[in-house]
């Protein structure tokens, strides 16, 4: 197995309050691995950290053996990092079509090339299938700011996926998605997996859709990594359950 | 017919009637005589105008920044123009030169936007148009001041002499068309998409890779290159320039003339350069009351369409084309307010 992604000692300070506290762990390829803790447990900075949208404090971030610690969003997204975001990142004003396009054009050619190139940098039928993969056909020219939020969350993921990322990070994709939806994203998402063998690595409140969705499972509470292992271990751990239920 | 076919179909009739508007038709059978010198001049100034319009909506309407600067990027290229041509220079060559300095002097403009946001990188911008302001009026040795620069001769083209008001009309004309034609290619292009994501959501847009930092510095670049080109040309064109056209107030009414005419629209700088151009010069029969007439209608505008005369347009547009465009949800599928986790 390859270590796509390898995390080490990573911490992270707001002023007086520590988010993150020496978070180490690694994911091989073709992973799909889950970060779950109670509200305010650091998943998310720890997610900056790792893809550039907040400089850690201390540790190191490697990716495919390279050390990437704290370069910009744009340039691990060069690498091969696809990103969604907790609450809804979508382009209202572009349609679903152009939003996928927009995802991709920046990997094709060089930014003169695409100036004097074609309109949608080649990229229309890599979009279309990306739109026919995620059943979204009858909604291609729809502007993105009118689709309903499942819609605009299968939206989001499918935008992470134009580029053909290497490792995928998403952040609560369950969230606000309703049960027919989830389902949907779930058995999308597990597609993907194992055509491509992207790694992915999710942040979800919902334990149904994270324990069914991912091989291995991370807990953090307060900053810390306090468990770590298969779904069924993790469920059963004293120290998870003590994590979310306060006792 | 399709809507590209009717937008065809109307710039053609437009370009049709903005080449012969200057001319006397009455020979043909068509009751026109033609606008006169003064018609023309104004004509003429509002192209130029909605050139530099242009790079404002470049870097306001898609690229999502604010710039009060306008005004002092026409001034550069004016000054350099009318410096370097009177100095033997030709003047496609001092054209360009305008350009080319507008776009590395925005470049330097751009900085900021990458530190601050919103109204902040406003008053940078500001602070930064009555700095040039002050240059123009204070170096002397340079810019004559005051008392400005005069005598700026109008250029030949391929031989043919610039001087005729209509000879010159036309000139601007076809520069404008060539600098809307690059303006329409850019925004329609992988740039312009990138603009706009820069616009509506840099964290994401960033997140898929588009360099942020780099598109905003072109953004600036580019728009201030606009004001530069404008400022190449209505140095010939008023013949006479002193540091007044390029002063504060002038900064805001570009900005004015972009919000006004739709910003983030390809039409909007030229319906905000005709309303802040002709609009004034059409209102000269109410005499004093013009001004208040002109404030007037332009706040009841902007209550009733934000989105500007071009957004107001667009709007009735795709009231027209009906709810029938609307496409059903897919089954199984809420509308988003009912999917939203509590």
């Amino acid at each position: 197995m390859t270590t796509v992604l390898k995390v080490q000692d990573i911490a992270k300070s707001f002023g007086g309050v520590q988010a993150v506290r020496g978070v180490s762990f690694e994911v091989e390829e073709g992973e799909i691995l889950g970060i779950i803790g109670p509200n305010g447990s650091g998943k998310s900075t720890l997610f900056n950290c790792i893809l550039g949208q907040l400089t850690p404090t201390a540790g190191t971030v490697h990716l495919d053996g390279r050390d990437v610690t704290a370069l910009r969003p744009s340039t691990l997204n060069r690498l091969g990092v696809g990103r969604t975001f907790q609450l809804l990142q979508v382009f209202p004003q572009l349609s679903l079509r152009e939003n996928l396009i927009l995802a991709g054009q920046e990997h094709r050619g060089s930014r003169l090339g695409r100036l004097f190139g074609a309109r949608d940098a080649g990229l229309t039928g890599d979009a279309d299938r990306m739109i026919g993969f995620f059943r979204l056909q009858h909604l291609a020219e729809a502007k993105a700011g009118g689709l309903s939020y499942g819609q605009q969350k299968l939206l989001d993921v499918a935008m992470a996926f134009m580029a053909g990322p290497r490792l995928v990070l998403l952040d609560e994709p369950a969230g606000g998605v309703n049960l027919t939806m989830l389902g949907t994203l779930k058995e999308r998402l597990q597609a993907l997996n194992a055509e491509t063998r992207t790694t992915f690595i999710v942040i979800e409140h919902n334990m149904e859709f994270v324990m069914s969705l991912c091989t291995r499972i991370l807990v953090l509470a307060e900053g810390r990594l306090i468990a770590q292992g298969p779904p069924a271990k993790v469920r059963s751990d004293p120290a998870v359950i003590e994590a979310y239920l306060g006792h | 017919m399709t809507r590209l076919h009717w937008t065809v179909i109307l710039l053609a009739l437009l370009g049709a009637v903005l080449i012969l508007v200057p001319l006397d038709l009455t020979g043909y059978g068509i009751p026109w005589s033609g606008l006169k010198r003064y018609g023309t001049y104004i004509l003429t100034l509002w192209l130029v105008t909605a050139i530099a319009a242009m790079g404002v909506n470049l870097i306001l309407g898609y690229a999502g920044q604010e710039t009060l600067a306008q005004a002092a990027f026409l001034g550069i290229g004016a000054y350099l123009t009318a410096l370097t041509t009177k100095a033997g220079l030709p003047f496609g060559l001092a054209f360009l030169a305008s350009g080319v300095v507008t776009f590395l002097v925005g470049i330097l403009l751009g900085f900021p936007a990458l530190r601050v946001q919103k109204h902040y990188l406003a008053f940078v911008t500001l602070a930064f148009g009555v700095l040039v302001w002050l240059i123009f009026r204070n170096e002397q040795w340079l810019t004559g001041g005051v008392m400005g620069i005069s005598d700026i001769r109008r250029p030949s083209l391929f031989g043919v002499p610039l001087r005729h008001f209509i000879n010159f009309y036309w000139f601007v004309l076809g520069v404008t068309a060539a600098l809307a034609f690059v303006f329409w290619w850019i925004i329609r292009s992988p740039w312009g998409r990138a603009f706009t994501a820069l616009r509506e959501n840099p964290v994401r847009a960033e997140s898929l890779g588009i360099d942020i930092r780099l598109y905003t510095l072109l953004a600036f670049a580019i728009g201030c290159a606009y004001g530069g080109f404008a400022g190449a040309l209505y140095a010939p064109l008023v013949e006479f320039i002193d540091p007044n056209p390029f002063a504060l107030a002038q900064n805001f009414l570009f900005l004015l003339m972009v919000v006004i005419g739709g910003a983030g629209s390809f039409a909007g700088p030229f319906i905000g350069a005709a309303v802040a151009v002709l609009l004034p010069e059409w209102l000269r029969f109410a005499e004093g009351y013009y001004l208040l007439i002109y404030a007037t209608l332009v706040m009841v505008l902007m209550a009733f369409a934000p989105g500007g005369i071009a957004g107001l347009f667009e709007r009735l547009f795709s009231a027209r084309r009906g709810a029938s465009a609307e496409k059903p949800p897919a089954p199984g599928l809420a509308p988003a307010s009912q999917e939203v986790a509590p």
